[in-house]
């Protein structure tokens, strides 16, 4: 059986896979790449070849145009290809749209990279599947025993509510631009909300494609436009990226009233260090309790714990007999979200 | 109990004054009595439960919790109560207790069954429910509202000035429901019950706010401004009381001046350290005094405390507060005249004739234990809160030094996860090889922007990390120079500079200054008070 190291370890380019010679997610440019999912800090342009899902190859487009690899290849979910030997198989991690496990195998040993993931419901994309694995590469995002994510229904609740009791303010929730925000606008339709959201510049494309892709996001506007009339009136809806809600941007609105979806919203000092006022707790990364409930799970000999809190995660590991460690690798936004 | 855990969320995050005043009517005009009696009760500080200490609340939870996963979440959140209601183990149940109820089971807990009783709490609550029980049970929900932001609220909800409710406030207990019947025009005014009440202190505008080209000198009477605690002597009917200036009952710190306190009257003035024929002490020996609730035989022989009395509130039945300082101040002087002179005595005018003279006074005073001068109008009468013109202070300029960051530590409450507890040095040894000697620690005076920049500063150049702790790059060639303002310096023994700085924050960011220019050990060695 190959030792697991020789099949994956970590370079300062990002994961690499020594017999197959290509890197999960590079954080630099490499000549071959397999990318899990299309946010900016795992999908980087200028790699000479890319192997992803169909979805984070259009994604990959629409942000970095046409030419952001030398060459592409789909690859479709379940299906097994083969690399100088090494067997890769995608399997769905329920992160994003597109977003995928990508597991490893050679020489009798196999290697799942999760990426990142989640376990709740998400309606805008394909659910998280346990791979049976050597060797499971957890994320650590929110991997402290504090980190309960909300039901995110009744996040979207306290939303709604929130809009009834102050209908003169103006709703701008932060979103991440890939992935929260078409989730949130789900969501919001979910729970009946019919009347137009009004969506930040950034936005535009993913929800158009989120869109052409089949899933259902209701009557969308753009928020900031030039001729009159066409602002969004107050007690409006607005879904902007976490950086524009507390930006200028965010002050042409009436009396706007600050919302972010995020697991970090958890923490009520955090909501506050932003001048957050109404914290959605909504994640599109696992809690404390899917990350162990996961782990147990998949039942791996050994647990590899990557961006984040890993060392909390280890210590789980440790006091339930799972042989775990850190891997260190460099470049990942993990306050980001 | 939720729906004051969820007054508790939102106050924390809601900036304006006025959306905080507008949760809190809302919460007294929506919840019933006595939960919002009680809620009142825990925002003015009016609930106390010492059987329930943070220590033993750690203990509850190491005990269901890995304690090194605790450790990691709580550096991580900052903050203990909202650690522990996020970790606890329990989903709640279905039958969460009423705020009153949670009150009630606090109160009767005794040391030996508080764990029990608090463990139960923590189980049957969710985690909005644990973190408004954990802030309840340990004092100082710390949600940015003060006592006095409450009882605006308590005046704007039943349409009465804020003075009524204080004048009226420590004659009533938990859970005020005569006060709210009141506030509702449903029931009679409480009668003020307490027997030796707190009249609201009248306070002082900063003399910055002042135009004195536009102020008579020969209006204003000036006395200095002595640095100790603001307090409010009561004595009537053999009730004695020692009030801080918001309030609270301080008698049981005091009891060589209460004991003192054989009169009818109430006295504003200044309590110091010492014996007021000879001494003043520094606020530094007030220090050892303050926050206590016994004082050792040796604390009262070694650290006296007496009253330096500014003003005269009542004198006998009479209330005195309407007349003018110039007809108070007289009454004063004749009252003190008769009290034991080595527990009070009168704080002295300072004669001048122009604010040139004035300032110049203000600038080389007297005394060490002096922090400024204090302006009052001769024909004003003793008014509560702060109102604009009859009295201002005129603060001494606070010192200043040049100093180097060298230690950066992680903050708590609004600044977890932020580099904001700086300690900083100056430059000892000889002047071709100096070294870096720390002489204080700042965590304010700054603004979320500077922060910001500091934090970057503190991650960008990390030398070593103790824990919570990072070592700052410092040398000749390369350092961050903050600039220092304080009060004071006394000697210390247990600084290894010698030197214990009062009050210091930073005033400045000096990117623009060299390391090496900072400033050296001698300059203030210089401002010690002799001795």
């Amino acid at each position: 059986m190959m030792q697991p190291r020789d099949l994956l370890r970590s370079r300062p380019e990002g994961l690499y896979c020594p017999p197959g010679d290509f890197f999960i997610d590079p954080v630099r440019p490499v000549a071959r790449a397999l990318v899990t999912h299309g946010h900016a800090d795992h999908a980087r342009a200028g790699h000479g070849s890319v192997l992803a899902t169909r979805e984070t190859l259009d994604i990959m487009a629409l942000r970095y145009g046409e030419d952001f690899a030398g060459a592409t290849q789909e690859a479709a979910l379940g299906e097994t290809v083969s690399i100088d030997g090494v067997r890769v198989t995608f399997h769905p991690a329920g992160h994003v749209l597109g977003s995928a496990q990508i597991a490893v195998e050679a020489g009798g040993t196999r290697i799942v990279a999760s990426g990142d993931y989640k376990r709740s419901t998400d309606p805008t994309c394909a659910a998280f599947e346990p791979v049976p694995c050597d060797v499971f590469i957890t994320e650590a995002t929110f991997a402290l025993p504090v980190f309960i994510h909300s039901n995110a229904e009744e996040e979207i609740g306290h939303l709604l509510t929130s809009v009834r009791r102050f209908p003169e303010r103006t709703h701008i929730v932060g979103a991440y631009a890939l992935g929260k925000a078409q989730r949130v606008i789900a969501l919001l339709r979910k729970a009946g909300y019919s009347e137009t959201v009004f969506i930040h510049g950034a936005l535009v494309k993913l929800c158009a494609y989120y869109e052409g892709v089949g899933v259902s996001l209701g009557p969308l506007q753009p928020a900031t436009v030039e001729e009159d009339g066409a602002a969004p009136p107050a007690g409006a809806i607005v879904v902007a990226p976490p950086a524009a809600t507390d930006d200028r941007w965010s002050r042409r609105f009436a009396d706007p009233l600050s919302c972010f979806a995020s697991g970090w919203m958890r923490i009520r000092q955090r909501a506050r260090q932003r001048g957050v006022e109404l914290p959605l707790i909504i994640s599109d990364h696992a809690d404390w309790g899917e990350l162990t409930d996961t782990i147990r799970e998949m039942g791996a000999a050994e647990v590899w714990v990557t961006h984040g809190r890993e060392e909390a995660l280890v210590r789980w590991c440790e006091l339930n007999g799972i042989a775990a460690k850190p891997l260190h690798i460099a470049g990942y936004e993990d306050e980001a979200e | 109990m939720e729906r004051f855990a969820e007054l508790l969320d939102r106050l924390v995050l809601t900036p304006a004054r006025n959306g905080k005043l507008r949760l809190l009517t809302d919460y007294f005009a929506t919840v019933p009595d006595p939960d919002r009696g009680y809620g009142l009760a825990a925002l003015t500080g009016g609930l106390d439960f010492p059987a329930v200490k943070p220590a033993m609340l750690r203990t509850l939870t190491t005990e269901r919790v890995d304690p090194v996963l605790f450790a990691y979440s709580y550096d991580y959140v900052g903050d203990l109560a909202e650690t522990v209601s996020l970790i606890w183990p329990a989903d709640g149940g279905t039958e969460a207790p009423a705020l009153s109820h949670v009150v009630e089971r606090l109160s009767h807990a005794s040391r030996s069954d508080a764990p029990a009783v608090m463990a139960k709490l923590l189980d049957q609550l969710s985690p909005s429910g644990r973190f408004a029980a954990i802030k309840l049970a340990t004092g100082g929900l710390r949600v940015g509202v003060s006592a006095r932001l409450t009882k605006q609220a308590l005046a704007e909800f039943g349409g009465v000035e804020i003075q009524e409710i204080e004048e009226l406030w420590h004659g009533l207990t938990a859970p005020y429901s005569d006060l709210f019947a009141w506030l509702e025009g449903k029931g009679p005014k409480p009668e003020n019950a307490a027997q030796a009440p707190f009249r609201p202190v009248m306070l002082a505008h900063p003399a910055a706010e002042a135009d004195f080209s536009a102020l008579d000198p020969e209006a204003y009477a000036a006395e200095w401004k002595w640095d100790g605690i603001r307090v409010q002597a009561v004595a009537e009917g053999g009730i004695r009381r020692l009030y801080s200036r918001t309030g609270d009952d301080i008698s049981g710190a005091f009891p060589d001046l209460v004991e003192a306190m054989d009169f009818d009257a109430a006295l504003d003035g200044e309590l110091l350290v010492g014996d007021p024929r000879s001494t003043t002490g520094t606020f530094s020996d007030l220090q050892q005094r303050l926050n206590r609730k016994t004082v050792s035989r040796a604390m009262l022989a070694d650290y006296p405390v007496f009253m330096r009395c500014y003003d005269l509130l009542l004198l006998g039945e009479r209330d005195v507060r309407a007349l003018p300082y110039a007809e108070r101040r007289p009454q004063l002087a004749a009252f003190l005249a008769e009290l034991p002179d080595d527990r009070f005595d009168l704080s002295p005018e300072i004669a001048f004739t122009s604010w040139q003279e004035l300032d110049d006074k203000r600038c080389h005073p007297p005394h060490p234990v002096i922090e400024g001068v204090m302006l009052k109008r001769r024909d004003s009468p003793y008014l509560p809160g702060r109102p604009k013109g009859p009295w201002f202070k005129w603060k001494r300029d606070p010192f200043t030094v040049d100093a180097v960051l060298m230690y950066a530590q992680r903050g708590h409450g609004k600044r977890s996860s932020f580099y904001s507890d700086y300690t900083f040095g100056v430059w000892s040894g000889p002047a071709e090889d100096p070294v870096l000697v720390p002489v204080g620690k700042a965590y304010f005076g700054f603004t979320d922007e500077e922060l910001r920049q500091i934090d970057k500063y503190v991650r960008d150049n990390t030398v070593e990390r103790f824990g919570p702790v990072r070592a700052v790059r410092a040398d000749l060639g390369h350092g961050l120079v903050l600039e220092i303002a304080f009060e004071g310096l006394n000697r210390s023994t247990r600084h290894k500079s010698g030197i214990a700085m009062r009050f210091p924050r930073i005033s400045r960011l000096r990117w623009d200054k060299p390391a090496h220019e900072a400033d050296r050990i001698e300059t203030l060695e210089a401002m010690l008070p002799a001795g």
